[in-house]
């Protein structure tokens, strides 16, 4: 048993162990450190498939953005986890049965016969200089260069969503409306009122006015 | 290590998630985790197909999925806080409004 077939099933072990850990675990903040376990793992498991650069965004991307934005919502709502399991052992048999189901069929189409070393045989390592993120760069900006730019208006697309879900400041503006200022009418803005005219102010009145008051 | 063990793990990983599903269907958070757990389960084959395939398309597709997957993440654990903000709770039974 060479040191890789060590290091494979070690990874592995810990990926299942997490996995199960994500479903039984009753505190849900533990659920997630779980989930974290599992992504860390597999990372592991990409590097050892030669992966690099999608072993080192799994753990930047998913485990220090979506992970953490999984915790900051966990420990925010004021939900009572516990009570949510009740039903758990209930369904447990269902579920075991339809997850034993699933991994017989899946396992009839992956056996050893179809996949085995002898019909997939291993490749061999690559050599010193190559580079994974270099190969993957010249694939994702030339021949995928179109997707790449949905995958961005996709993010936009999700930031959006989440923010106009989530905010809860006034959704009006503060600028002008041309619609209301075109419909307004005249008796709204203008208001005619008729009153005397002044006569013009005479100095002998002024005199008098003053003389009076003194 | 042949690919059969590659895809025997991710395959184990998938069923766990499966019953985590039918299992924990109360609570949405672990049912968000849950297929956060498959989008790796099937980024796991898409490695492995790559690397025996000597094909890095593969791995293209592993790239593009992270992104939706991220999105969605996103975008599910906002409609979360929603529902927690007028349920004060996040039971799926308790989303019943359109019921037929």
């Amino acid at each position: 048993m060479n040191i890789e077939t060590l290091v494979f099933y070690f990874f592995s072990a810990i990926t299942i162990v997490a996995a199960i850990g994500v479903i039984s675990v009753k505190n849900s903040v533990q659920a997630v450190l779980c989930l974290v376990l599992a992504f860390f793992s597999a990372a592991a498991l990409w590097l050892l498939l030669e992966a690099e650069f999608l072993a080192i965004t799994l753990v930047l991307v998913y485990v220090g953005a979506v992970m953490v934005l999984f915790l900051f919502v966990v420990m925010m709502l004021d939900v009572d986890f516990a009570a949510m399991k009740q039903g758990f052992t209930k369904q447990l048999p269902l579920g075991l049965l339809v997850g034993a189901g699933l991994f017989g069929a899946i396992y009839w189409v992956i056996r050893f016969e179809v996949f085995g070393n002898d019909k997939v045989p291993e490749p061999a390592k690559s050599e010193q200089g190559y580079s994974n993120v270099e190969e993957l760069g010249r694939l994702l900006y030339s021949e995928y260069f179109y997707p790449f730019e949905i995958a961005g208006v996709i993010l936009l697309v999700a930031i959006i969503a989440a923010i106009s879900l989530t905010f809860r400041g006034r959704r009006d503006r503060k600028g002008q409306s041309v619609r209301e200022q075109h419909q307004v009418l005249k008796e709204e803005r203008l208001k005619i009122i008729s009153m005397e005219s002044e006569r013009p102010v005479s100095s002998s009145d002024v005199n008098s006015e003053s003389g009076g008051a003194s | 290590m042949s690919l059969t063990h590659y895809l025997v793990v991710s395959a184990i990983l998938f069923a766990i998630s499966i019953v985590g599903i039918v299992v924990n269907r109360k609570n949405v958070i672990t049912l968000l985790m849950c297929i956060e757990l498959m989008l790796l389960a099937v980024n796991t084959n898409f490695i492995a197909f790559s690397r025996y395939l000597d094909d890095a398309t593969g791995q293209i597709f592993v790239f593009f999925i992270l992104t939706v997957a991220a999105a969605e993440a996103a975008i599910g654990l906002a409609i979360l806080v929603v529902l927690f903000r007028t349920h004060r709770n996040i039971e799926i039974d308790n989303l019943e409004e359109l019921k037929g």
